[in-house]
């Protein structure tokens, strides 16, 4: 039995987790989730204007910090914090080293960048159909989804910390089961558990009582949440659990609710290694925080990698203003149609104008409208969120001129400009698409 | 008969991938399964989410976990990084859903 830590559900999760995953019991792996589409951007951006950024520079502080306690305990770190530098990250992480005149071993997976070498690719959008020349000229990143061998590689070649770029979020957790295990690459049972495994626990604490609408309120110590540990056994059944004494709720509606997160058709969750049935996986309550997980059938693998493009789309601004009770729904109403009609006498045209009402149905939408007409009158506050969007950032600049005025020029009781003007952000968007595995090849530099 | 939100006999999470959303219902208790399956159909819900959502809707059944996946189809304004929306990545959609109003005995 090998046991899995996760201590990063996404870039911006507690920064506390990783150490703690460490420290308060045994563990074998460490894995690291920081890539979503979003990160990628913020990551995107920042290479822009630096050439040696572009990865997870919260791992390498990280990193320093935890470095000497990791190689005391032996435990192996895998993470995908490369993002779109893992090379320099891999530097950083061995400059981080070499001051603390530790002796480790640093593994980049490189290979998922194709940036490159797009030209000629005959490559359509998975969702629309729509061909690659349609967004060519403002494509930013192009990255491949990579599986887990290259880390199962870069862990047989003695590495103790692997940082990958893009990959399939459950390879950094389905890499050192292949290695452990000596799983084979048709295996697909076995893959597929590893998935499931990897898929359970990608998202730290959103399976150990974090975000679980089940008994919600009664899940214990929220502020110090433990992050999840996989006991993965090497016949492909496990347990999903925590380090004693810390806080959360290890449940099978805490579990079920992370199986089920982000997945499409649960018959074909499909991966770079294997396909994963969903529907044919088992679980059970083996005891307070501890739930198994058996019976994972999986499917060969398809001859394509998933691709994600970025490319920049436009712009885009989002300001507020709160109205007080009395009427605050009704002002914040009267607060939008203002502000459309200043747009429109200003003749500024945009791809999306959008209001919502926060505190009065944003979320939820027309789903909300019943209880929201009973409650309308009597909201002792609402907030106007305004944005706008547009490919030339010059009209959203004006439209961020034009909140402001609201609270002099519209209707009373109003607050909310303390951070003044909306920010004009660039809006990067993706673009998905699939390769032939032939035309990508993965690395390891160690 | 006893008409009840679905909040009473489930619960759920949703989550983003691209312009598309998905919500997983996970019924209360296992008695409470065929009754999702029966009401909680993929017309229904695209019905429920008029105006958020403008694409297909599909469902997916998980007897093995009393659960029922739907994937919403261009629901997000976009996605993630486009959308305007306070909730770009559709995570209370979930509970959006368990307003809807089912019967049972």
């Amino acid at each position: 039995m090998i046991r899995i830590a996760n201590g990063q559900g996404f870039w911006g999760d507690s920064i506390d987790a990783p150490a703690e995953q460490v420290r308060k019991g045994p563990i074998d792996y460490l894995t690291l989730d920081y890539l979503a589409e979003v990160t990628m951007s913020i990551l995107q951006k920042q290479m822009s204007r630096d050439p040696q950024a572009g990865y997870a520079r919260d791992f390498v502080e990280m990193i320093d910090g935890l470095l000497p306690e990791l190689v005391r305990r032996g435990v192996r770190v895998v993470a995908n914090a490369g993002g779109l530098n893992p090379l320099g990250c891999r530097e950083a992480v061995l400059a981080s080293a070499n001051r603390q005149g530790l002796d480790v071993r640093v593994a980049a997976v490189t290979g998922d960048d194709i940036l490159g070498r797009l030209d000629g690719m005959d490559l359509h959008n998975l969702d629309t159909g729509a061909p690659l020349s349609e967004i060519r000229g403002r494509i930013r990143s192009a990255n491949a989804y990579l599986g887990a061998f290259p880390i199962k590689e870069a862990l047989g070649r003695g590495a103790q910390i692997v940082i990958t770029g893009r990959c399939a979020d459950a390879a950094l957790a389905l890499g050192p089961m292949i290695h452990e295990f000596r799983w084979g690459a048709t295996d697909w049972d076995l893959l597929a558990a590893g998935i499931v495994g990897g898929h359970a626990i990608e998202c730290g604490a959103q399976v150990t009582g974090g975000n679980c609408q089940m008994d919600w309120e009664t899940i214990p110590d929220l502020a110090g949440i433990g992050y999840p540990i996989l006991e993965m056994e090497a016949d492909g059944s496990m347990v999903v659990t925590k380090h004693t004494g810390t806080g959360g709720r290890v449940s099978v509606a805490s579990v079920t609710e992370q199986l089920l997160y982000e997945i499409g058709n649960p018959r074909a969750y499909l991966t770079p290694d294997c396909g994963a049935d969903f529907t044919s996986v088992r679980l059970r309550q083996e005891g307070p925080d501890r739930v198994s997980i058996r019976g994972a059938r999986g499917a060969p693998a398809t001859d394509s990698y998933k691709v994600s493009i970025s490319y920049s789309y436009g712009y885009k601004a989002t300001g507020w203003v709160a109205y007080a009770w009395p009427d605050a729904y009704r002002k914040a109403q009267a607060g939008d149609r203002i502000l459309r009609e200043r747009l429109e006498r200003l003749g500024l045209q945009f791809e999306a104008v959008h209001s919502e009402y926060l505190g009065a149905g944003a979320c939820h939408g027309i789903a909300a409208a019943e209880p929201l007409q009973e409650l309308a009158a009597q909201l002792p506050e609402v907030v106007l969120r305004f944005g706008v969007r547009a490919q030339e950032r010059q009209p959203v600049e004006r439209f961020a001129k034009e909140i402001a005025p609201l609270v002099l020029n519209g209707p009373p009781a109003v607050t909310g400009l303390g951070s003044g003007r909306p920010k004009v952000e660039e809006v990067i968007a993706y673009w998905p698409t699939l390769i032939p595995k032939s035309e990508v090849k993965a690395e390891v530099v160690l | 008969m006893k008409r009840v939100r679905l909040i009473e006999v489930a619960h759920a999470r949703s989550g983003d991938k691209g312009n598309a959303c998905n919500i997983g219902v996970i019924a209360r208790k296992p008695e409470y399964y065929p009754v999702l399956v029966e009401q909680v159909t993929a017309e229904r819900v695209k019905e429920h989410f008029t105006g958020i959502c403008f694409g297909q809707v599909r469902r997916y059944e998980l007897p093995n976990l009393n659960s029922l996946n739907f994937v919403l189809e261009e629901c997000l304004d976009g996605g993630g990084t486009v959308s305007l929306r306070a909730d770009p990545q559709g995570k209370t959609y979930s509970t959006a859903l368990l307003r809807m109003e089912i019967d049972i005995d």
